[in-house]
């Protein structure tokens, strides 16, 4: 079995602070991380291979040059192989354009049984992309994977639980399939030194658009936007004192008075 | 005359009320572009929501009624809206979970734009505009579509729509595009949530607990005021990650969003991560010991005291008034 995990990398939000603001963070050079909901997509991908007789880990982002570090960070964990897609062309691609030019290049890998993708990146929170490529390979997607019950490549089958927000739903399918895993899935482990000296070493190919046979206007988004930081809100906060019982008191009246309750 | 589909999703027959918040978006966006709302209404044994969906605003409805279409499954689901919504102006559904991925395949299908999980939507100078947070709320993107588009609504940020009992429309019955046998996914089974469990981001009323949750009295207080008012249960991760409450109860970056009328943060000192997840909260009330924690910068209401002593005055009073 051929696992191929989708990973992006993202802002750094854990660096957001008062004097940091979103989008301080998001302009160039500032620090950059892989997706956290990726890591869950890695370790999946590597367990899909340790425990369920997978054979080969292909870690794919598209991104921009810098982004070939989330990649060595894919190595570190334990993917065997690692492919970036970067072209100008992309740098403003919206979710169905990144979709069209990760399955270009998950064609040109060729054999694949499972594609494992993140919940949603932090930075455009589109939760889109897995289904997209999905859809555009024309298999299967098992969505918010929280565990694998079987996985049999041979029969080309899997079954897995789904937490849905519903309750939690048993799905079995064929393979080759796409999945999304939620938190709940595997606990990501970290680099050991071993990794990290394979991945400093790791050459990392980088596929251009020409390369997965499409054009500038395959990938056109056909939305734009504009970034800014939210509206504030001027919650001008009224503190109110008192004694516990008169806080009680007081507050209650307030949410009364607004019909909350 | 352009075309607004909006898919009606339904749990064993019922319409989820965010489907009636998604009729709300397509009315703005049929409005503005001068349009027809279609409602798409899939499942089995559903014909009855076709004139819901009228009444709440629809133009007309589009019924596809099969076996196959009974629980959700994206492939099944994404065919028949794609083959019906050819053509059309735009697509809107709710964010929920099953509604995140139709709008993503949906979007595939028809080569469209796609806007996820917004929290406004207008149509301006003939063109649809979509607001939706990014970064974990830290940043907010204007998106403008153009040529068809998909979007999805988050939970609760647009009123449900009204019934107008006089509305009248027709309604089409269309088939599954994809036989059982075409079908690579199948659900074995689902072991749905105890109903007595108040649903975090459906919740009208949260009431969270943090750190401050330690030891003893632990959890207790909090839930003896979230049940008395009739919310859900909230935490931070850092309650989540000591083990005293599970994850699923998680509110922030890497938990859930919610936005309720009212959310209460106990012990909770407003993190940027936890922040995210509750800050566009209608009505913000927080509860903590220390008068600089950063939460009282978004709070509306704020009372400094010691959690363990204002949380059963507040539960004690709660009762009183609502008995
Ligand atoms: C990548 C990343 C993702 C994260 N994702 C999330 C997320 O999804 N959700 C989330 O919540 N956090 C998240 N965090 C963690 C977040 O940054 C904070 O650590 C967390 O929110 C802190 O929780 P807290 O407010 O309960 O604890 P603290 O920050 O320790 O605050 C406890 C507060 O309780 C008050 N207090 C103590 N005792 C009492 C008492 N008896 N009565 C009243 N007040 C009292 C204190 O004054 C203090 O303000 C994330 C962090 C990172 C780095
Ligand atoms: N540029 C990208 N490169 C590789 N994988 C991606 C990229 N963008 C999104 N993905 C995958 O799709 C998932 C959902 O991303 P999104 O739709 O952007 O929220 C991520 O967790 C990744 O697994």
């Amino acid at each position: 079995m051929n696992i191929i995990a989708l990973i992006k990398q993202t802002p750094d939000t854990a660096k957001l602070s008062r004097t940091l603001n979103g989008l301080q963070l998001m302009a160039d050079g500032q620090p950059r991380i892989v997706n956290p909901w990726d890591e869950y997509t890695l370790e999946t991908a590597l367990r899909l291979k340790e425990k369920h007789g997978g054979k080969k880990v292909t870690a794919l982002c598209l991104g921009n040059p810098e982004s070939i570090e989330a990649l060595r960070t894919a190595i570190a964990m334990g993917a065997d192989e690692a492919i970036l897609i970067n072209d100008a062309a992309l740098a403003n691609a919206d979710s169905l354009g990144t979709a069209r030019a990760l399955a270009a290049a998950i064609k040109k890998i060729g054999a694949y049984d499972i594609i494992v993708g993140g919940r949603s990146a932090i930075d455009g929170n589109m939760g889109a992309t897995a289904v997209q490529v999905a859809t555009l390979l024309g298999v299967p997607m098992l969505s918010y994977v929280a565990a694998l019950n079987a996985v049999n490549g041979g029969a080309k089958s899997i079954s897995v639980v789904r937490a849905m927000e519903y309750g939690r739903e048993t799905v079995t399918s064929t393979l080759p399939c796409v999945m999304t895993v939620v938190k709940e899935i595997a606990e990501p482990r970290y680099p050991n030194f071993m990794g990290i000296r394979k991945a400093s070493k790791a050459v990392i190919p980088t596929w251009k658009l020409a390369d997965l046979g499409l054009s500038a206007a395959d990938v056109a988004a056909k939305v734009t936007w504009a970034v800014d930081l939210p509206p504030t809100r001027d919650t001008n906060v009224e503190m109110i004192q008192g004694s516990p019982a008169e806080q009680a008191k007081a507050l209650v009246d307030k949410l009364m008075a607004a019909k909350i309750i | 005359m352009s075309n607004i589909f909006v898919w009606i999703e339904q749990t064993n027959g019922a319409a989820e009320s965010i489907a009636w918040e998604a009729m709300t978006a397509a009315r703005v966006v049929a409005d503005g572009l001068g349009g027809n709302v279609v409602a798409l209404v899939l499942g089995d044994g559903v014909d009855a929501l076709a004139q819901q969906a009228i009444q709440r605003g629809a133009n007309s409805a589009i019924v596809a009624n099969d076996a196959t279409l009974k629980a959700f499954r994206l492939e099944a689901y994404a065919a028949v809206v794609a083959k019906a919504a050819q053509g059309a102006a735009a697509v809107l559904m709710g964010t929920s979970q099953r509604g995140l991925e139709l709008s993503a395949a949906v979007a595939a299908h028809l080569g469209a734009g796609l806007a996820a999980d917004c929290v406004d939507v207008a149509v301006v100078g003939g063109q649809i505009v979509a607001s939706r947070p990014g970064l974990v709320g830290n940043v907010m993107a204007k998106v403008t579509m153009s040529g068809p588009s998909v979007i999805s609504m988050r939970k609760r940020v647009l009123p449900a729509a009204e019934v107008d009992a006089a509305r009248t429309g027709a309604a089409a019955q269309v088939g599954a595009v994809l036989a059982e046998a075409n079908l690579a996914s199948k659900v074995v089974g689902i072991e749905a949530k105890a109903v007595t469990e108040v649903s975090l981001t459906d919740a009208r009323i949260v009431v969270s607990g943090g750190r401050a949750t330690a030891g003893s009295p632990g959890f207790a207080p909090v839930k003896a005021l979230a049940d008395a008012l009739g919310g859900a249960l909230g935490a931070s991760r850092a309650a989540v990650d000591a083990g005293w409450i599970p994850y699923a109860h998680q509110v922030g970056q890497t938990g859930k969003t919610v936005q309720p009328d009212l959310y209460i943060a106990c012990g909770i000192s407003g993190a940027i991560q936890h922040l995210a997840g509750m800050k566009t909260s209608k009505l913000i009330v927080a509860i903590n010991k220390d008068p600089e924690a950063p939460i009282f910068k978004y709070a509306h209401y704020g009372l400094v005291g010691d959690m363990n002593q204002i949380l059963p005055a507040l539960t004690a009073e709660v009762k009183k008034r609502l008995s």
